[in-house]
């Protein structure tokens, strides 16, 4: 019969000797809890605090010259350009869903005249939205994280503030005010395939006119029922870019450090995405109805 | 205990005989958590003149540069660059001192997402936005047969040797016509061939351009060859400053297992 060892975080107790079952020292487990706990809460609050000292690093290098427009247009393409075929895929995945489930539910209530608003509403003013912010959130948070993780293990941050350069304005800024900008630009673009794609799954089972659709899909709609929904996004880009820089800018370890900070860019970011979602929608409802 | 003694030799660049410090530092001290890394050092540069920084691994050397160009910030002591201080300095004030000094990294940190033109380029672009395209190509084109790679314009920094990347790295350093060079281990990892064309490099622009330039190296061999005077750290001090021949007549136990390992 193999030994069998309890190891608490005070030492390791006698080795079982086949008889009865070695105590657990659980006193010794409560000052390690405490420990664990006030660790957290410290490295918590280390994180806002850090945080915030990036925040204003950023905020005054963005808003002082020289600006870096070449690397902001590049920024621009690589969040907005290059992450429009997976946004319209995901956009176009989402109306056929919604399409689907809900004509099966309206159809139960006898109300399937309602199908177009029904899409129309739940594409633009919640699915759309949220799907592209989680969307660009895995690609372009994971892409920014691990690009400046691996420029900061590197030594090239470093480098280019050894150049007389301000890695905030260059790397920082320019990449949050990408995601700001293109947020909603690529909202439009997933409602505009949702839009249709949700209408084409509809037409196969009852044909209607996609004239017809979007007329009685936005009857009685006003800017307000559309527009802060599309335009909170911006408020998405900059908690994405945000995050993905800090991540990516404070980075330690080598190989492994990178990969965290990829990955803490994409869960953060889509936490913090979608927290700030509860707030704006509403916001949005107070202010806009 | 300190011994220094300032003795040009005559293979090596003489620094302007009189002039004053460029680099000052004073009692500079910097400790990460419990382990002090700099514990006091003093040392001067003048234009001209090349002070080689010699030590075990993890006794300050790279600190000490990083300190000096501002990435790191002492816990005491003053570092002064052409006579201002550099504490407190922001980013962007920093900005204007770092614009007059070049610094190669122990492994060149090229930016990997653009090509050894660019890399060159990179300070220009930024800081002598009134050149036209064509200038700045020529510069670049200038500095890179300077550390002797022309015709690599358009290669990726992945797609070059360790020794290449250092010489580009070099070139990069001197974009900006610094008045101050700063080399962590510039021969680090690199072939006796290749270590000694560095240093052959490093010889020759300090002859032409005349910088002040602190050189960080484990290398006794590269120190001998490029710097009029030499430092030795131990322990977060300066244990001997001098040329070769003083270090080589002291009977500090240390310094003399240092010489005897090189």
């Amino acid at each position: 019969m193999s030994a069998m060892t309890n190891s608490t975080a005070a030492g390791v107790n006698p080795p079982f000797d086949g008889g009865s079952p070695p105590a657990i020292d659980r006193t010794a487990l409560i000052p390690s809890a405490f420990e664990y706990v006030g660790g957290a809460f410290t490295e918590f609050f280390e994180w806002f605090g850090s945080l915030g000292i990036f925040a204003w690093k950023v905020l005054s290098a963005a808003v002082t010259p020289p600006y870096e427009w070449s690397e902001l247009i590049r920024q621009l393409d690589e969040v907005g350009s290059k992450s429009f075929p997976l946004v319209a895929l995901a956009g176009a995945a989402v109306g056929v869903i919604i399409s689907l489930e809900s004509r099966y539910s309206l159809s139960r209530f006898g109300a399937t005249s309602m199908f177009p608003e029904t899409l129309v509403y739940s594409v633009i003013q919640v699915m759309g939205p949220i799907i592209t912010g989680l969307v660009v959130s895995g690609r372009v948070g994971a892409g920014i994280g691990a690009e400046l993780a691996s420029m900061k293990v590197s030594e090239q941050i470093d480098a280019i503030e050894a150049s007389a350069v301000n890695p905030y304005r260059l790397l920082a800024a320019t990449r949050i005010l990408a995601c700001i900008l293109m947020l909603p630009l690529l909202t439009i673009a997933a409602d505009a395939c949702g839009l249709l794609t949700g209408w084409f799954a509809q037409t196969l089972v009852e044909p209607l006119s996609f004239h017809q659709f979007i007329e009685n899909g936005f009857q009685g709609a006003t800017f307000n029922a559309f527009l802060p929904q599309t335009f909170k996004t911006a408020v998405y880009g900059l908690i994405i870019g945000f995050i993905a820089c800090f991540q990516g800018m404070r980075t330690e370890g080598g190989a492994e450090g990178v990969g965290r900070a990829a990955t803490n860019s994409v869960v953060l970011g889509s936490l913090f995405l979608i927290l700030a979602d509860v707030v704006l929608v509403k916001f949005i409802l107070v202010v806009f109805r | 205990m300190v011994i220094a003694e300032d003795i040009a030799t005559k293979d090596r660049p003489s620094p302007e005989g009189g002039s004053a410090p460029v680099i000052e530092v004073e009692d500079l001290r910097k400790a990460f958590g419990t382990h002090n890394v700099l514990n006091g050092i003093s040392l001067s540069v003048s234009r001209g003149e090349t002070l080689a920084v010699l030590g075990r691994s993890g006794t300050g050397k790279s600190v000490l540069l990083r300190i000096l160009i501002g990435l790191v910030t002492p816990d005491a002591g003053s570092v002064r660059i052409q006579g201002q201080d550099i504490a407190g300095l922001s980013l962007d004030g920093l900005g204007a001192i770092r614009m007059k000094m070049g610094f190669l990294f122990q492994h060149a940190a090229l930016y990997d997402s653009l090509s050894v033109g660019e890399n060159v380029a990179f300070p220009l672009r930024h800081h002598r936005r009134d050149l036209s395209n064509a200038e700045r190509k020529e510069r670049v084109t200038q500095l890179l047969a300077e550390v002797g790679m022309e015709g690599n314009l358009e290669k990726m920094p992945s797609n070059i040797s360790g020794g290449m990347q250092k010489r580009v790295g070099l070139a990069r350093a001197l974009a900006l016509e610094p008045e101050i060079l700063l080399l962590d281990e510039p021969t680090a990892g690199l072939d006796p061939i290749s270590s000694g064309e560095i240093d052959e490099l490093i010889l020759k622009l300090q002859r032409e351009r005349q910088m002040a330039s602190i050189v960080v190296t484990h290398d006794m061999h590269s120190a001998r060859t490029i710097a009029n005077r030499l430092a030795i750290l131990d322990k977060g001090n300066v244990v001997i400053e001098g040329n070769f021949e003083t270090l080589q007549r002291s009977d500090i136990g240390f310094v003399k297992e240092f010489l005897k390992q090189s």
